[in-house]
């Protein structure tokens, strides 16, 4: 089985940054299926731009480890999905490409940064997407439309390809409507490839089963706690009852680094960033530099005329955490923070199997309300602990409050993907049976 | 806190280009940010490394990589198979 798919959807969400009218596609697992793929994902001969102004016409000229696994099954890869440029932010309000709009509210941010992939799914223009994950980018959007967004382990899914913003918390991941076509997804792109240093060898095959008898769920009271919506805690603790009614135990747990969580997220991911923006100098690639004015003149002319305020601000905020004299006091301490994340989850992980809570303290919030840098960085809240720790995490919808969706988030032990996957398979057929 | 002499001297040390009405907007949400990370302080002990890690050497083999033709693609500006950057001096 071999063709070409056509594809050209009504996007009036803006959800695409580039579609592709004739999508070919092969036999395989995912034969015909029309993906869509997050635009910091590379796809040799597609244009791929971060979102970002300072790629715009940057034609890959190969393809992502993920990006051929989907090519390999068969996926017809339909176009790549706004974004936060380069996944800095929490709304896809800070793409060049002009806002995402949420599909179930068009007033409201459909979360990010992979909010595109989000809405593409959550408006039924394709049935799965391909996200990144650095601090929710997969969950928090997933959350906000209505989908489900799956995190994976650090280390379970290459990167190669993936377009850098912080190197040691992103991983790429699926979204789809149900957690049947996660899993199916997840099975495609988890293997291994050597080409990504911090790759593990342990791929992912498994069938979602809703047998969850004797299931331990730890409950952290900091994911319940000040700054969340009680009415959205209101709708997880009924979700995570119906997971008990299914034969699961609930047991309290706590993760007391929850209180500088999202300061040592922001100081490591900014420091990463620093280093990994520094690449783009319309050199190699992007829009051209002017050749003919000296190196810093010309290097900072291009990335002020092309990169946006919050890539900008970022950038900056990580040169100045590794800075002489600041490293100490910023980037230690922030890896200091961390480890006892990392140790707190480690400890909970002992007495219970998953951990429960809300992805998003609120539900999905009006276009252009939050502008203010620290109240976007404070809707990251709940989800980047799990990048902090390397574990995997699952968002699944658990019902609506003032008809926007919230989601459930189900975090793991690393590696133990199916566990999660089995935990929410269970939650959503329990609901709609 | 930082000024706005410190904005202008990380966005230099970065190479990050900012416009002068820039400067007291960047300066204020910087000084925010930094307020937030206060909390950092209270972090005790230093980080050790994780365990159970090793790195992922290979031998230094050559290996099949890009066309040059491939790798100049995307470059803006070319001279004999070359990629052309900002002068150094």
């Amino acid at each position: 089985m071999a063709g070409t798919l056509d594809f050209s959807p009504d996007d009036r969400y803006n959800a695409f940054i580039t579609t592709c009218s004739t999508a070919p596609f092969s036999g395989g697992a995912l034969a015909g299926i029309a993906v869509a793929v997050k635009d910091n994902i590379s796809t040799a001969g597609i244009e791929t731009t971060c979102g970002s102004r300072i790629l715009e016409g940057y034609i890959p000229p190969y393809d992502a480890y993920v990006v051929e696994l989907l090519r390999r099954e068969g996926a017809a890869i339909v176009g790549k999905t706004n974004m936060d440029e380069f996944g800095m932010g929490s709304t896809t309000e800070t793409s060049a490409f002009g806002p995402t709009k949420n599909p179930i509210d068009t007033t409201r941010v459909p979360g990010g940064s992979s909010g595109g992939s989000a809405a593409a799914v959550a408006a039924g223009l394709v049935p799965m997407a391909l996200g990144s994950d650095t601090g929710g980018s997969i969950r928090c959007p997933a959350a906000f439309c209505g989908v489900v967004g799956l995190k994976p382990t650090y280390g379970r899914v290459s990167r190669y390809g993936l377009i850098a913003y912080a190197s040691s918390l992103e991983q790429v991941g699926p979204i789809a409507r149900t957690v049947e076509d996660v899993s199916r997804l997840m099975s495609v792109i988890a293997r291994y490839d050597p080409r990504d240093a911090t790759m593990f060898d342990r791929p992912y095959d498994h069938r979602p089963s809703a047998d969850i008898g004797g299931l331990r769920v730890g409950i952290p009271e900091e994911y319940f706690g000040e700054g969340v919506d009680p009415r959205v805690a209101k709708k997880v603790r009924d979700a995570i009852g119906v997971i008990e009614d299914l034969g699961a135990s609930t047991v309290p747990v706590s993760i007391p680094g929850m209180r500088y969580a999202l300061a040592a997220y922001y100081v490591i991911c900014t420091a990463e960033a620093s280093s990994n923006i520094a690449r783009f100098d319309g050199v190699r690639y992007g829009p051209a530099v002017d050749t003919r004015k000296s190196w810093h003149e010309a290097y900072q002319d291009i990335r002020q005329e092309k990169l946006g305020p919050e890539v900008r601000r970022r950038v900056m905020l990580g040169t100045f955490a590794l800075s002489a004299g600041y490293a100490g006091r910023y980037y230690a301490k922030a890896l200091g923070a961390r480890q006892k994340i990392r140790q707190d989850f480690e400890r909970a992980f002992r007495d219970v199997d998953v951990i429960a809570g809300p992805t998003m303290p609120t539900v999905a919030f009006p276009l252009g309300e939050r502008t203010d840098p620290v109240s976007m960085y404070l809707s990251d809240i709940l989800t980047a602990p799990a990048n902090l720790a390397g574990i995997p995490a699952i968002s699944v919808p658990c019902g609506r409050v003032d008809g926007l969706p919230v989601g459930l988030q189900l975090m793991g032990r690393q590696f133990e993907e199916e566990r999660i996957i089995d935990a929410a398979y269970a939650y959503e057929q329990g609901v709609k049976a | 806190m930082v000024t706005e002499s410190d904005i202008e001297h990380i966005a230099e040390l970065a190479d990050i280009g900012i416009s002068r009405d820039e400067v007291p907007e960047f300066t204020r949400q910087f000084n925010a940010i930094l307020e937030y990370f206060e909390i950092l302080d209270t972090v005790e002990g230093e980080s050790a490394p994780a365990g159970g890690i090793t790195n992922a050497f290979r031998d230094d083999e050559p290996r099949p990589c890009l066309s040059q033709e491939a790798a100049l693609a995307n470059a803006g500006s070319t001279e004999d198979g070359f990629i052309k950057a900002p002068r150094v001096m």
